[in-house]
């Protein structure tokens, strides 16, 4: 009797150490489980890196609806200290731009974002237009439909309503798209050889279907302050008219029939600074096959190849979000120390003048 | 029954305090780990503008011409258009670049290690380099065709660097209790270290041509094992803010990243404006990033750098 006593209590000991062993082993999962998750949560708070913008310096910009730098440029404060921007600022009075990027209610999140993390912020204004008006964006309200055929109507509309609130705010008015990403110190380069009184407007110059040209509508155009005036009023007299949805050259063709030159944007030693594609697909000989449009589109001799595109280019298109901020990155960031450039083009006259006044 | 549960009970709180108890040591120790691995973890830093500017203008410009870097970059036949990418474009701002290639291409120019293995082919690159440059060159720059790397700013981390010497740099990792420099950034060794690899090369205990590891170690780990016997060891290099100057992943990769990350901060937090390599490249990228580097720029954008390095000699691409 004993026996068998004595065998049921060690059976049920062994019981028991099994039923503490396998509680432990629970515990033990469930506690490192617990403090594996709680301590990834630790990692994942950044420390966040604010620096001075110098980017943003803009003491006599008395604009009341700058759009205000927002993005800190500084990751590497000390190398930004060896950049003088003097001749950017200046020319950022002197050339005033105003800037509005073509967008839309499912853009604006997508892709409209990142135009407004990246270059928008230094037009000397910048407006982003929907076919919906958004308040938190912000975004104007068009009021037309969405769609690759609303294109033209959402252009006029635009810049009319550019043309009806801040005709004055800026010499030159500069149409984008959502996925177009513009170097404004180059454009205010190239346009501050000219004068905003005069009809002109530039951009990539195709040359089919009208006599002297039109301009390419993604990788963006930019049109004196004449040229706006004109082109609103060729509307109200219906010089021009709502024509076709191909917005680039029924624009075009408006500017031609009211007299706005289209201008030669390349640089001085001739090559392009407005870019319809990426710059991969004109880097590379050979990306665009020969028997793509483009080859026959182009107003000047289109060049393939590291002569495809100017050191001070202004605009590339079909840029995606992730290429947005590498040109960033390349145009603002990254540099060569102590290279010398070869293209060291000079200052124009009237900047010089003012820089020694 | 009860006490079945009550048992059961008490195990779980005891293993949970236990587990709670390993974890804590756990961090104690991979704390205090890192602190010390701060220590024995070498970091190199980029050079301040204080410093050049103490330096007379007439040093500065023999500082300039100071700094001989020898490229050396690795390839195998499969690697040809990389291969042909390098050579039109960064390989080009090497005060000297040489192809070293498994076998005989056709039409390209490369010195030949008649071997497949990569280790052997380092060590052979290494002895050849230094047994024909050594009195040419004191910075040598090793490569694969992946990598993009910006020569001037390399010279510019270097400035304050003593060629002679024993510096071994790059991007550094670790394997075990070895530091190395990983091969995807880029290696960068002083005259003086590679003086040291090769008086090492032909000592079989310290220096094997087969790694003593059953599975195969990789010719960066091979070599910083080498040069641990020469008394060289693996630096990590940053710019003044902390951020590594060689990268072994690409802008794009940097980028996407950073989205993800700190999508408020994208650029800010991505990389190093004096970035010395990124890695991971096609060969498109390469003609893209040389456009990107050496072209493509804001105007009216001035830096006032204290030294200049003059574009290559009738080079186009730049």
């Amino acid at each position: 009797m004993s026996e068998i006593h004595f065998r049921e209590m060690a059976s049920k000991s062994w019981l028991n150490i099994l039923t503490f062993l396998c509680g432990s082993a629970v515990g033990f999962v469930l506690c490192s489980q617990l403090l594996s998750i709680l301590l990834e949560e630790q990692k994942d708070i950044q420390p966040s890196i604010l620096h001075n913008d110098p980017h943003a310096r803009h003491s006599d910009d008395n604009e009341q609806n700058h759009l205000e730098g927002q993005m800190n440029f500084d990751a590497d404060a000390s190398q930004h200290k060896d950049e003088n921007t003097d001749i950017a600022e200046k020319l950022y009075q002197k050339v005033k731009i105003l800037c509005w990027v073509m967008t839309g209610p499912q853009n604006l999140e997508k892709k409209a974002k990142h135009v407004k993390a990246t270059w928008a912020q230094r037009c000397n204004k910048v407006l982003f237009m929907s076919s919906e008006e958004n308040k938190d964006f912000p975004a104007v309200g068009l009021k037309t439909r969405e769609g690759r055929d609303q294109l033209y109507w959402k252009t006029i509309k635009a810049f009319q309503y550019v043309h009806d609130h801040y005709l004055e705010d800026a010499d030159w008015f500069m149409k984008a798209d959502d996925d177009t990403y513009v170097i404004l110190d180059n454009l205010r380069w190239l346009l501050s050889k000219y004068n905003p009184e005069e009809p002109i407007y530039f951009g990539r110059r195709f040359k089919p279907y009208v006599k002297q040209g039109y301009m390419s509508g993604g990788a963006g155009y930019v049109l004196s302050k004449e040229a706006l005036k004109r082109f609103v009023e060729a509307f109200k007299t219906d010089k021009c008219t709502h024509s076709s949805s191909i917005e680039d050259l029924a624009l075009g063709r408006c500017m031609e029939i009211i007299n706005v030159e289209a201008g030669d944007s390349r640089d001085t030693t001739g090559k392009e600074t407005f870019h319809p594609f990426v710059p991969e697909h004109h880097l590379i000989k050979g990306y665009l096959p020969r028997t793509f449009w483009y080859w026959n589109y182009n107003y000047y001799p289109p060049v393939e190849g590291p002569g495809c595109c100017s050191d001070l280019a202004v605009s590339f298109h079909y840029v995606d979000p992730t290429a947005m901020y590498e040109l960033e990155y390349l145009v603002y960031h990254l540099r060569p120390y102590g290279y010398l450039y070869r293209y060291q083009p000079a200052l124009p006259e009237k900047i010089l003048k003012e820089f020694f006044v | 029954m009860l006490s079945e549960s009550s048992l059961f009970l008490k195990g779980v709180l005891l293993g949970s305090v236990f587990c709670a108890l390993i974890t804590m040591l756990g961090h104690i120790k991979i704390d205090y780990g890192k602190r010390t691995h701060h220590h024995e973890r070498h970091h190199l830093q980029a050079p301040n503008k204080e410093d050049i500017l103490k330096i007379s203008e007439d040093e500065r410009t023999e500082l300039s011409k100071s700094f001989r870097v020898y490229c050396i970059i690795l390839v195998k036949p499969k690697d040809v258009r990389l291969w042909a990418a390098v050579k039109e474009t960064w390989a080009k701002h090497c005060d000297k670049a040489e192809f070293f290639s498994s076998e005989n291409v056709k039409v390209f120019e490369s010195v030949n290690m008649e071997t497949n293995d990569m280790w052997l082919m380092m060590r052979k690159a290494y002895k050849y380099a230094f047994d024909k440059y050594r009195d040419q060159y004191n910075w040598f720059f090793l490569a694969h065709p992946t990598t993009f790397a910006i020569i001037e700013n390399l010279k510019y981390f270097l400035l304050k660097k003593n060629s002679s010497q024993p510096f071994y740099l790059g991007h550094t990792a670790k394997s075990g209790d070895l530091e190395y420099v990983s091969v995807g950034g880029g290696i960068v060794l002083s005259i003086e270290s590679i003086k040291r690899l090769n008086s090492l090369l032909s000592i079989p205990e310290k220096c094997p041509e087969k790694g003593r590891m059953v599975r195969e170690v990789s010719e960066d780990k091979q070599l910083a094992v080498c040069l641990k016997y020469a008394g060289v060891f693996a630096e990590n290099a940053e710019d003044s803010k902390g951020k590594d100057v060689f990268n072994t992943k690409s802008v794009g990769i940097f980028i996407r990243e950073a989205m993800t990350n700190h999508p408020n901060q994208v650029v800010e937090g991505c990389c190093s404006d004096m970035a010395i390599t990124f890695n991971g490249l096609t060969c498109n990228q390469m003609y893209v990033m040389m456009y990107g580097v050496y072209h493509l720029r804001a105007f009216g954008h001035v830096f006032n750098d204290v030294l200049v390095f003059l574009p290559v000699n009738g080079s186009d691409n730049d």
